[in-house]
């Protein structure tokens, strides 16, 4: 009857994601009087799932499984769930949680709220608030199947500590050749840069930039505070940055702490996009540029003259705050 | 090859979002419909399979009468026929079911969904529609392209990039970069003088039921005015950030 969570890792170590996902959870499980069981894949400790309140853990551990396959967790985890009689499953919001969800959904035949962003208003009916119209609204979903998914947006809920005695189980689910049938054969992923999904801040530029050649401008803000870097959606359509990087309705969506808006005038698309984001600044030399209605703080100058400036001062800020 | 491409029909990317009906339902007002974005790069990427290597490109779209002029747009880009499962969804799972069984009588060998709409946001369409199917799935495809049986596709993952290969029958979770911004076909007259004779069929859905459902929306909290820092002061935004925010 407990309440499961996919708390997944990378490196060995959980993800950001899945302790939020596993903090979620305690909340859900409390609500229903029950307990919170993790299941996780290859992982040797496990001692963040006891700080945010995970009493059991089922690791699998399979050669099989030491890269991401969706189909394969996604079997894995219904196993899990039905040995638990589980009736409510807890995931992240990353793009390994997005793939693996709704395969799980039509393997538990369970209904599916994803981008939830606070605890379930009520468990029964089960009702949960999710964001839609990518992030313009708030939607109040029911689920009414026996056994319901809730995808957590990052961020959202956040990390709450939740201190637990924690007992681990091997855990081996039956898996079949079907579940291996799509194959990784290359991983293309910079270990050295901080990614838009698990950014705390994200330095973001736009057209007011004027062309590629002056993004070290947002990259030197960037490095300065441990951000990611990102753009708008005419930077990436310019070809200016790979649109990797595109932030916004049709783009990736942010939701950091702090996200800075440089040389960006605020279209209703990327407003929407970055919404979720806790602060915003606005950096730009049009005081009417619509993101200055969206912004926490704003600056009305110009981005050649203040982000330089603003990089120096943080230098200096980090370097007598650390 | 078959290809089925899912078109959900969506308020256009600048619409003002607003409810009705004590906020139970979303008002179309006004409102511009479109071809759902992550769809519409995934259809533009179907008639590239088809200019190339001779593939039909069916649609389906799941809903009622009002989502026609959407399907006629997508024949007039150049999709071979239209199919629309009359009847109005109440979730993705509702959507997927329906999709999945007028796919299995198709026999296609790919099926292109966007990852996600960008109204409901529920981003479980085609995952389920290949579960449903016993089909082979790869979720925010940016690259995909088909030699024989065998599809090799690029997915975005957090931070970077992953190439898989998977045997067809496949559906995917297409997004931007399946095509580029300026790759994406804009009807012309004769496509839509075309359209207008293609077949667009109208089937009575088989019955599926929902899993769950929007019972209530909610408009974001208006935000508090911005607090202008001068440009010259940045001390002071540094400050702000730190003691205020406490995001520094």
């Amino acid at each position: 009857m407990s309440v499961l969570v996919y708390t997944e890792s990378e490196n060995g170590k959980y993800k950001k994601a899945a302790l939020e996902a596993a903090s979620y959870a305690k909340g859900v499980a409390d609500k229903m009087g029950t307990e919170v069981t993790a299941i996780s894949f290859n992982m040797s400790s496990h001692d963040d799932l006891k700080t945010y309140g995970v009493s059991k853990v089922l690791n699998v551990a399979n050669e099989k499984l030491s890269k991401f396959n969706a189909e394969a967790y996604a079997d894995a985890i219904a196993q899990a769930a039905k040995k638990e009689a589980t009736k409510v499953v807890i995931l992240g919001q990353t793009a390994n949680d997005k793939y693996l969800a709704p395969l799980l959904a039509g393997l538990l035949e369970a209904g599916y709220a994803s981008n939830a962003v606070a605890l379930p208003e009520s468990t029964s009916p089960f009702q949960v608030k999710r964001t839609a119209f990518s992030n313009k609204a708030f939607n109040i979903t029911s689920i009414s199947t026996d056994i319901k998914i809730v995808g957590v947006s990052k961020n959202a809920y956040g990390l709450k500590e939740n201190p637990t005695e924690l007992t681990a189980e091997e855990f081996s689910p039956e898996l079949s050749g079907e579940d291996f049938s799509v194959n990784v054969n290359a991983v293309d992923k910079a270990t050295d840069k901080v990614t838009i999904a698990d950014a705390e801040i994200v330095v973001s530029g736009g057209r007011g930039l004027k062309g590629p050649e002056n993004w070290e401008l947002v990259e030197n803000l960037a490095e300065v505070l441990g951000a990611a870097t990102a753009c708008s959606k005419p930077v990436s359509d310019m070809g200016w940055r790979p649109h990797s990087e595109h932030v916004g309705q049709t783009g990736k969506p942010v939701a950091s702490n702090l996200y800075i808006a440089i040389g960006i005038s605020g279209a209703i698309q990327h407003l929407a996009g970055v919404s979720a984001s806790k602060t915003k600044v606005v950096i730009n030399n049009d005081p009417e540029a619509p993101f200055f209605k969206a912004a926490d703080y704003g600056i009305v100058g110009d981005a050649f003259e203040v982000v330089p400036k603003l990089t120096e001062k943080l230098k200096e800020f980090k370097a007598n705050n650390s | 090859m078959k290809i089925l491409v899912c078109i959900s029909h969506v308020p256009d990317t600048t619409s003002k979002i607003n409810f009705t009906d004590s906020d139970t339902k979303f008002d179309t007002n006004g409102v511009q419909f479109v071809i759902n974005p992550n769809d519409e790069f995934g259809l533009t990427r179907a008639m590239w399979f088809k200019e190339q290597q001779g593939a039909t490109v069916d649609i389906i779209n799941v809903g009622g009468p009002e989502t026609e002029p959407t399907l006629r747009k997508a024949l007039a880009i150049g999709a071979d026929n239209a199919i629309r499962v009359n009847t109005e969804a109440k979730d993705g799972f509702q959507v997927a079911k329906e999709i999945a069984h007028v796919a299995k009588d198709g026999n296609y060998d790919l099926i292109i969904a966007g990852r996600e709409s960008i109204d409901y946001n529920g981003g479980m369409v085609p995952g389920i529609v290949a579960q449903l199917l016993k089909a082979n799935f790869i979720n925010t495809c940016v690259d995909l392209k088909v030699e024989g049986n065998t599809a090799t596709a690029i997915r975005e993952i957090d931070g970077g990039k992953e190439t898989l290969t998977a045997d067809l029958p496949l559906v995917i979770g297409g997004q931007k970069g399946l095509v580029q911004e300026n790759e994406l076909k804009i009807p012309n007259m004769r496509g839509i003088m075309m359209a207008r004779q293609k077949p667009l069929n109208v089937v009575e859905p088989q019955g599926a039921q929902a899993f769950s459902n929007a019972e209530k929306f909610e408009k974001p909290a208006p935000k508090g005015a911005v607090k202008l820092v001068d440009k010259d002061n940045l001390d002071e935004l540094i400050n702000l950030l730190h003691n205020e925010a406490k995001v520094i």
